[in-house]
């Protein structure tokens, strides 16, 4: 009986905090919960309290793109593993892992569409897939995005939504960051413009390359855009952070942004802006 | 395959790939090319985790010469320039105009500082967006009157901090690169210490890209990495290991384009010696840029960039849908 005791004790001490696993269909803010069709009709919007669930990219897509007017792009390219990356579970194991569970081939996906008879690239990317992260692979697809879209003459849509670099790459995945950086130097001296949607969370690698380098750049509410987070910042420099440090809000406020839209509103406001930009 | 078999595959396959190393003019004139070629040979037999390590400590080592001491040793007529023009001077990255050789050169590079005060002054190396701001302004100089652009990079990475944030550090980062992807100048940058992520990077985007022996460059810092994926910063040395920021694997995978020797046990050693050959690296990556014009040279720059990294089509993906 002491023995139990005791055991029961040193679980308790050592007990991680509940893990705060919620159904991906529950809003993390109100903890109302939707049917799939339910999310799927608000666009991932939770009907309650207005919080911008993670879209899916094709969802996404679907949603942008007129009907059947979706032609995907560079379907081919997959991560590779240069460097044998292991840490608690082999890269490989994640990758495969990440494709079963979204049923994509990397956390980006490419094509050409028409967005309300424009005719448009459309690049947007997938958190679900490894956290959004950018490897060599989602580098390449989208640096072929820009090609396709300078090739055609046709606006760039690219949405946002990545931790960054990813690290199973190392390096590589660094060097994604100049290799997108010149895919839209490319495109701009191409004549063809980009327009970005930050999508919850655009951190680091990404927001250090081509998401911030959209001619017109909107926001998602509530999005997290920084390249450090808050808990690094923090846990760096000790300093106190503002309520809002990192959100899309802060970011309108001191410049970075030129609107913030609920996920409603974006579409006739890309459309509208893709009026002003075609010739 | 045994796995003594497996690694002397892999032992011959790097000494295969050592002796195509790019030997630069620096090696040849100091004899150096003998002990480097002899340490990396020893590099690729051993288990190379140690070696990976021993990288990342003389890489942060508190005497190595940081880009003030190579700027003092290397150029002539030295004039630092401040300021962003818009709102600070950022003492993280320092600017200036100098002579190389002959030649006047426009140079940015990350300073970390020697004692505690300058430490703080310089947040160790690590810029606010206002100093990459910085940078850009000395690269317009450069490209208006046709100077090259030498850059050397140092840093933990790029500040963390609430201001930094605030004033954009994601843009500021973005558009330092896409600036030197538009310069019609030739541009050198070197690897002189730590190669930090995104701070790093954002001057880094270079006609040619060479890297010290014992520097590393790195997508995140061990004990990030370590935090991350192993959620423990102590795991730092089993994150290095498995991330590889070591000179000779950015060499193999295509990052960087030349390993610059460093004098023996490492530049911390010998300041003097350690830029002299850095001095020749560079004057001779910038005079093999000499003749060649500035449209292919931004060309050449970015369709160097665009072909980096590895990725698998379909047909060979590790798990084809």
């Amino acid at each position: 009986m002491a023995e139990a005791r005791i055991d029961v004790q040193v679980e308790h001490k050592h007990a991680p905090p509940p893990p705060e696993r919620k159904h991906p269909n529950t809003c993390p803010k109100c903890a109302s919960h939707y049917r799939d069709d339910e999310l799927a009709e608000a666009l991932y919007v939770c009907a309650h309290c207005g919080h911008h669930l993670p879209m899916p990219a094709r969802a996404r897509i679907e949603w942008l793109a007129d009907d059947e007017s979706f032609v995907e792009e560079a379907t081919d390219v997959r991560s590779d593993d240069p460097l044998a990356f292991f840490d608690l579970r082999p890269y490989a194991e994640r990758l495969a892992e990440a494709e079963l569970n979204t049923g994509l081939g990397e956390a980006i996906v490419v094509g050409q569409a028409t967005l309300d008879e424009h005719p448009v690239e459309l690049a947007v990317m997938d958190f679900a897939f490894m956290g959004g992260s950018m490897g060599s692979a989602v580098g390449e697809k989208f640096a072929r995005a820009c090609d396709s879209a300078a090739e055609r003459g046709v606006p760039l849509v690219s949405v946002t939504a990545s931790g960054g670099a990813r690290m199973q790459e190392g390096i590589l995945s660094l060097m994604q960051l100049p290799k997108t950086v010149c895919a839209v130097e490319e495109l701009h001296d191409a004549g063809v413009p980009m327009l970005t949607v930050m999508a919850h969370p655009t951190t680091a690698g990404v927001l250090a390359s081509f998401a911030s380098l959209g001619d017109v750049t909107i926001a998602e509410p509530g999005a997290l855009i920084a390249f450090t987070g808050p808990r690094v910042v923090q846990q760096t420099t000790r300093e106190k952070l503002p309520v809002d440090f990192g959100l899309a809000e802060q970011n309108l406020r001191f410049g970075h942004l030129d609107a913030i839209l609920p996920r409603g509103e974006q579409r006739p406001y890309l459309s509208r802006v893709l009026r002003l930009f075609a010739r | 395959m045994t796995p003594s078999g497996d690694a002397e595959l892999r032992l011959r396959e790097r000494l295969g790939r050592l002796s195509a190393l790019p030997l630069l003019r620096g090696a040849r004139v100091s004899g150096e090319a003998v002990r480097l070629r002899r340490q990396l040979e020893r590099l690729a037999a051993d288990t190379t985790d140690e070696d990976i390590w021993r990288s990342v400590e003389l890489a942060r080592h508190a005497d190595r010469p940081y880009t003030m001491d190579y700027v003092e040793r290397i150029l002539d007529d030295w004039v630092e320039l401040h300021g962003d023009r818009s709102r600070a001077d950022d003492g993280a990255l320092v600017t200036g105009l100098g002579k190389l050789d002959d030649r006047t050169v426009a140079l940015v590079g990350h300073q970390k500082g020697r004692d505690v005060k300058e430490r703080l002054d310089r947040q160790f190396g690590m810029a606010y967006p206002e100093g990459y701001q910085k940078a850009a302004r000395v690269m317009e100089i450069a490209e208006r009157f046709g100077f090259p652009v030498v850059s050397l990079v140092d840093t933990p990475g790029a500040y963390p901090g609430v201001a930094a944030e605030q004033h954009g550090q994601g843009g500021a980062i973005a558009r330092s690169q896409a600036r030197m992807a538009r310069l019609t100048v030739p541009s050198v940058a070197c690897i002189v210490g730590e190669g930090g992520s995104g701070g790093a990077i954002a001057i880094a985007l270079a006609d040619r890209v060479l890297m010290q022996e014992n520097a590393i460059y790195s997508v995140i810092t061990p004990e990030g990495c370590a935090a991350i994926l192993w959620r423990d910063a102590g795991e730092a040395r089993k994150a290095a290991a498995a991330f590889k920021p070591d000179a000779l694997h950015c060499l193999e995978l295509g990052v960087v384009d030349a390993v610059v020797p460093e004098p023996a046990g490492g530049a911390q050693n010998d300041h003097d010696a350690a830029a002299k050959l850095l001095k020749a690296a560079l004057a001779e990556s910038l005079e093999s840029l000499d003749d060649v014009p500035g449209d292919e040279l931004r060309r050449s720059r970015r369709a160097k960039f665009r072909r980096m990294g590895v990725f698998a089509t379909a047909e060979n993906a590790v798990f084809p849908n």
